[in-house]
């Protein structure tokens, strides 16, 4: 069974302060953390796990800049067996990424095909549905359970309100996996200088023989903070002295 | 210009209450350009849906199949290709929801329509479709043009604009047949399956402590359990601690989890995404401990605390025993 897993380099932004630059199409990035996007991590991991029932290989792929390499190493340290990073198309929007990507994927066999449900970084949730119209092969997004049986996949997809749907789907397929599909493992430094060891190719658009469409379905225009709107009142003072207010309130408001 | 469509999104005999909100969007929209908005309503024996949608649309397009009972892409898919050569609408709006993220992106590819997905606000810019999205996990709004184009697709995010509810209109409902030709192999629905409660049920919890990953681990729960018993409330949390296998899913609050109205709800080291916040906003008051002052969730909040929880909860919990 061999599964290729598109994956993101992403800015971590939860818990740090965000600067916009100064043409505001974008935030400051340089003070930024990057990581493997959460759900990507879960769909290698799913992929890992794929393939230690049913053998075959694990490809990741990535479009993106030089810097993505370093997801692609972390993505080898997770058991995937060789990596290819492609040149990033600029500017891009989703529909461009699954167009490169599908440019590759379509010169090899596969059997299946994972990506995130979306990136932490714009959520847009387009990417790997759009790759399965290119290719012309069904997906399903939002999974939470894959169970493989003779050229199927049944698949549970989360829906809304704590309620899944059951599907049975044709392989080759794309699937779009949900973060908590399964427990994460634990990355060893053994495994990323293992890792460092194992194929990444390189790959420009010339050589993948991709010329980019323009113009773009979506660019942006500018980024901004939000409206701050209603604020919460923010309880000042030393930590005893917070409580002390935030335990008049709780008083105050479980008697209402 | 053309009508904007609507698809009406719905699951187990009941309209999704996403539907109803892009309706308001969608009537604001259409007197912007100077048209009209269609409810598009695909499904077997939905007969009582179109009349309670023409109250609503001025026009409700139906078609009846017996394969379109539950939502299945691929069929919706051909389905809505069909009607949209037949009509040309300049706009389909859809939830960013599991029915418009199964079917935006690949529909999008297939009629080469520029697609928005997630917004928070959509208008029409001489003729051009254009968006605000929430990016960056809330912490900045992005402005996004759409390339000049016939039709677009756009899916925007549930529990931001307000419903419209019942109006005087009547509108026309009109037939359509359905360009199905049987079900499919490729994707073919099963069952729905619901999540099993075993514990406590976090709807009628008059007072939630709820905890996201900025508790940082699970050796903190047995703190939050305690603190929930004294003020006599319940634990509930954000999507990353079930994610984790801190808590049962049962215990989220959330889109994909369960929606809570509880008298107090005490958000700690939740950073507040709108899948959370949607579910949540409902409560009578809401206090939140964040280290991060920016947050997205104390916009939000009615009260909120900028520390980390470790510095507040013990303190807290003493307060509350000698409350008591």
């Amino acid at each position: 069974m061999n599964i290729i897993v598109c994956v993101k380099r992403i800015p971590k932004t939860a818990e740090a302060d965000i600067f916009i630059e100064k043409d505001n199409k974008d935030i400051k990035k340089d003070n930024l953390v990057f990581a493997l996007n959460d759900w990507d991590g879960y769909a290698v991991r799913e992929a890992v796990l794929l393939k230690e029932k049913f053998e075959g290989e694990v490809i990741v792929l990535t479009v993106g800049p030089d810097e993505s390499k370093e997801v692609l190493t972390r993505c080898l340290a997770m058991g995937a067996d060789r990596a290819i990073r492609i040149e990033e198309p600029i500017p891009n929007d989703g529909r461009l990424i699954a167009e490169t990507l599908a440019k590759v994927i379509q010169t090899g066999p596969f059997d299946l095909i994972l990506t995130g449900v979306q990136a932490e970084d714009d959520g847009w949730g387009q990417v790997g549905v759009a790759l399965a119209q290119i290719l012309g092969i069904p997906h399903a997004s939002i999974v939470t359970h894959i169970h493989i049986e003779g050229g199927k996949a049944k698949v549970r997809r989360e829906l809304e309100g704590g309620l899944e749907e059951l599907l049975e789907i044709k392989l080759p397929a794309v699937l779009t996996i949900q973060t908590g599909i399964n427990e994460p493992k634990y990355v060893s430094l053994a495994a990323i200088l293992e890792a460092e060891d194992k194929e990444t190719k390189e790959m420009t658009l010339e050589e993948i023989g991709f010329s980019p469409r323009e113009p773009l379905d979506a660019t942006i225009d500018q980024v901004s903070f939000p409206p701050t709107g209603k604020r919460a009142e923010i309880l000042k003072g030393t930590p005893d002295e917070v409580v002390g207010q935030l335990t008049e309130i709780i008083k105050r408001k479980k008697g209402s | 210009m053309s009508d904007i469509f609507i698809l009406v999104e719905h699951r187990q005999g009941k309209i999704r209450d996403i539907t109803y909100e892009i309706f308001g969007l969608a009537e604001s929209l259409a007197n912007q350009q100077g048209t009209s908005f269609t409810a598009v309503l695909l499904g077997h024996d939905v007969k009582s849906f179109a009349d309670d949608l023409s109250r609503r649309a001025p026009k409700v397009l139906v078609i009846e199949d017996e394969n379109l009972e539950h939502f299945n892409s691929v069929l919706y898919q051909k389905t809505l290709s069909s009607l949209i050569s037949k009509y040309q609408p300049s706009l389909l709006l859809m939830g960013h929801s599991a029915f418009g993220m199964d079917l935006a992106p690949s529909l999008s590819v297939e009629k080469d329509f520029p697609l928005v997905t997630d917004c928070i606000g959509l208008t029409f810019e001489e003729g051009k479709l254009k968006a605000t999205r929430s990016i960056y996990g809330g912490k900045v709004n992005a402005s996004v043009s759409l390339r000049e184009s016939k039709g677009y697709i756009a899916t925007l995010r549930p529990g931001i604009f307000p419903p419209k509810m019942h109006g005087e209109i009547k509108g026309r409902i009109v037939m359509e047949a359905s360009p199905l030709e049987g079900g499919v192999d490729v994707k073919k629905f099963i069952e729905y399956i619901e999540a099993p409660i075993t514990g406590e049920d976090i709807t009628q919890a008059e007072i939630l402590v709820s905890i996201g990953q900025g508790i940082g681990g699970p050796e903190h729960i047995p703190m939050f359990e305690e603190l929930a018993i004294r003020l006599g409330g319940t634990i509930s949390c954000s999507r990353p601690v079930v994610d984790r296998n801190w808590l049962p899913k049962e215990r989220q609050v959330g889109i994909s989890g369960k929606t809570v109205k509880p008298k107090i709800y005490l958000a700690i080291g939740i950073s507040g995404a709108f899948q959370h916040v949607t579910a949540m906003q409902g409560s009578d008051t809401i206090i939140a401990i964040n280290k991060d002052p920016r947050a997205p969730i104390f916009s939000v909040a009615d009260y909120g605390i900028v520390d980390d929880f470790q510095n507040v909860i013990p303190i807290l919990k003493e307060k509350i025993s000698d409350m008591k």
